[in-house]
């Protein structure tokens, strides 16, 4: 009997089985979470730390630089800072996501060896522990927004499906890499490295305005451009996005997504055996 | 619930022949294997009823954890099927996963939760898990400050907190101390009354042959054996004398034995016969064969006459030593010797010190000499039987040449007797036991 290895097939005993150890998925994301702050004295506050210090030195260095690009803010002295947020908290968890998903099945190589339990658990831990870093920074840089009054409104709203998108987009390529990464580690190594200049590549630090007319046609080969975009307009200019922008990166994301299921739920019996 | 079912399980792990060839076999469209496929376990078929007991044994890499592995659910088979029902509860190996930098209380928590029970349950059970773990102050440490013993203690407490429909224990007993060990299998043994299934996995086939009504026997990923205890314990036994030089089970029990323990009739070195063609066997460190005789074979049979590796303790045996003579000699004499694991003589004696007499041999003369034991009464364990030959017994037995010697000639294991008094100790003394009422009121 060969076994169906069809994402529609699986997906809802997947589910199923996913939400029968609910119990052990949020107690391994809170140890995750308290795992990486149980021998500090900071806790916590270090979660928040990092990017803070992050943005303050992209602020200090570019934002002289940047403030002329940033056209119908000028009045604004927190343009380019929110500009940066905008862009950098959300790359930041999608870089999270991936990066976490890189190690998940050596990092819990000695459980998988031991334990029956569903595998699909471990993508899910890491998602949902970078996912509360993520919660926690960007609530605090919308805390920031609501005390300069610069508060977004209504289409603040469209965050939820641009976040799904965006979320969904790092999944999909994150579970696909990872389940590569446990027969090649070359995969690990160079999903780093890709991101680096995917980093660079999306307009995050700068602002589109500065880049030559060729250089811009380039982004559109960029999946997070338009995400990007529309977190700028979003929280910056304060403006619902051009949903139409957004339907390439969607029909990607779900690309992705059924690819990696399908790859993950082919090779999950391999995994075991390969760590 | 409680059965386990396995057909025609197999498992292969793939072999490449480069780092390469996996990736050109993902790549390649017509999906043709680049593999070799590299079976640890084939061709397995048994079945468990609801509440049987079985034991598995065999060699180490025989395969009987990745079988252990395949009916838990944590491997998947290659080929085959398996079927079992009910919650099942497995100690693999060491640890269930525990993370060394949470606390024991937090482990236990989240073992309970892998093992699938909701934290309402096992915070109802958290008292009788702490009592049965009996670790202390230690429940609130990191893991990782634990030793190995405590982390089984903390482990099966937690995997038999509540009875499950099959437990899977493997090896994971053999850490602990002997009186966690013995809670242990008072607890195994209760669930076994209440209707639980055991697959136990071990290398002391003394708790295989006392826990298990039935043991599969495991050689090379093929069931060999599957049989009553004994019978499969006993073929295991031969097996392992035959690969006494390959296993470092057995070799362990051989090498220790051999260590430099006293000589029974210590030899100078000036007697030691000629070396070269008069040394036939040189079996192991202290053998020795003279040109004058040699021992040709060492035998331990039952009463039935049969050759046995395993022994319940208080059976009868005979040792039948044979022995071959080149030269003439006036006075030879035979003799035996028993030691335990650790290379202690527990017995020895010769035919000159039981007033016995080979009498006159020529050239060419053999002879076999049965000891007979009524009760072999030893402790359960594992002993090796070493024999000699010299001639001109004096006094206090010592030899006034020794002629062969056939260091540790076998192994044998002798397993509990469940039938004789509980007893401790060396050798069971077998005493009786008579009770008066001297005085006051009756």
């Amino acid at each position: 009997m060969r076994p169906q290895f069809s994402p529609s097939h699986f997906v809802p005993v997947m589910l199923r089985s996913l939400w029968a150890y609910r119990g052990f998925i949020f107690a391994n994301v809170g140890r995750e979470f308290a795992q990486r702050y149980t021998h500090s004295l900071l806790g916590g506050l270090w979660a928040v730390l990092n990017p803070l210090v992050m943005i303050l030195i992209y602020t200090l260095i570019f934002a002289g630089m940047m403030r002329a690009s940033l056209a119908g803010h000028e009045s604004n002295p927190f343009a380019y800072s929110i500009y940066l947020c905008a862009g950098l908290l959300p790359w930041n968890g999608f870089a999270d996501i991936i990066g976490r998903l890189q190690g998940v099945f050596p990092q819990y190589a000695n459980l998988l060896k031991k334990a029956s339990f569903p595998r699909s658990c471990l993508p899910l831990i890491v998602v949902l522990s970078a996912l509360t870093d993520f919660a926690i920074v960007f609530s605090l840089f919308l805390l920031f927004l609501l005390l300069i009054g610069q508060w977004p409104g209504w289409p603040l709203l469209a965050l939820f499906p641009l976040l799904l998108i965006h979320v969904g987009f790092a999944v999909g390529l994150g579970l696909l890499t990872a389940t590569m990464n446990v027969f090649f580690r070359d995969v690990g190594q160079f999903v780093g490295v890709a991101l680096q200049f995917w980093f660079w590549f999306t307009p995050i630090v700068y602002s589109t305005a500065i880049l030559s007319g060729e250089t811009r046609s380039l982004l559109a080969w960029n999946p997070l451009y338009p995400l990007t975009q529309a977190y700028h307009g979003l929280l910056l200019g304060h403006a619902w996005p051009d949903w139409s922008s957004l339907l390439g990166v969607t029909v990607l994301t779900l690309l992705l997504l059924w690819l990696s299921a399908r790859v993950f739920l082919r090779l999950v019996g391999e995994i075991v055996d390969e760590l | 619930m409680g059965h386990i079912l396995v057909s025609q399980l197999g498992k292969a792990y793939k072999r490449y022949p480069n780092r390469w060839a996996r990736l050109f076999e993902w790549l390649d469209p017509r999906g043709l294997p680049r593999h070799e496929p590299r079976w640890v376990l084939r061709n397995i078929d048994f079945s468990v009823s609801p509440g049987e007991a079985v034991g598995i044994i065999g060699r180490n890499g025989a395969g009987k954890s990745t079988l252990l592995k395949i009916i838990t659910g944590t491997t998947l088979p290659t080929e085959g099927r398996v079927a079992a029902g009910g919650q099942i509860a497995a100690l693999l190996e060491l640890g269930m996963g525990f993370h060394p930098d949470f606390t024991g209380r937090q482990n236990v928590f989240m073992a309970g939760r892998l093992m699938g029970h909701s934290s309402e349950t096992i915070a109802r059970e958290f008292g009788a898990i702490e009592a049965f773990a009996d670790i202390g102050d230690y429940l609130d440490q990191p893991v990782r400050v634990y030793s190995t013993g405590m982390q089984v203690r903390l482990a099966f407490s937690v995997a038999t907190a509540i009875r499950p429909d099959i437990l899977i224990v493997d090896e994971a007993l053999a850490v602990g101390d002997v009186f966690f060990q013995q809670k242990c299998f008072a607890r195994i043994r209760a669930f076994r009354e209440a209707g639980t299934t055991l697959l136990f996995v071990s290398h002391a086939l003394g708790s295989v042959y006392s826990l298990c009504e039935r043991a599969i026997l495991i050689e090379d990923g093929r069931i060999a054996l599957d049989d009553k205890p004994k019978a499969v314990i006993d073929l295991y036994n031969a097996r392992l004398v035959q690969h006494a030089n390959l296993d470092p089970a057995a070799l362990q029990v051989m090498e220790e034995a051999a260590a430099d323990t006293p000589h029974p009739n210590p030899l100078p070195q000036g007697e030691r016969g000629p070396e070269g063609e008069g040394c036939q066997r040189v079996q192991t460190v202290g053998s020795y064969a003279t040109a004058g005789a040699g021992i040709e074979s060492v035998q331990m049979l039952d009463s039935g006459q049969q050759i046995v590796d395993s022994l319940i303790s208080g059976s009868e045996v005979v040792i039948r030593v044979r022995i071959r003579f080149a030269a003439p000699y006036a006075d030879p004499h035979a003799g035996f010797q028993i030691r335990d694991s650790r290379g202690e003589a527990i017995f020895m004696t010769t035919t000159y010190g039981m007033r016995q007499s080979l009498g006159l041999v020529r050239a060419g003369t053999v002879v076999e000499v049965d000891f007979f034991i009524r009760h072999l009464a030893l402790a359960e364990g594992q002993y090796t039987l070493t024999a000699g030959v010299a001639n001109e017994g004096s006094h206090q037995g010592e030899f006034r040449e020794a002629l062969a010697r056939l260091q540790n000639a076998l192994a044998f294991t002798v397993l509990r007797n469940y039938d004789a008094i509980h007893w401790a100790g060396v050798y069971n003394l077998a005493p009786q036991c008579e009770i008066r009422r001297v005085g006051g009121g009756g």
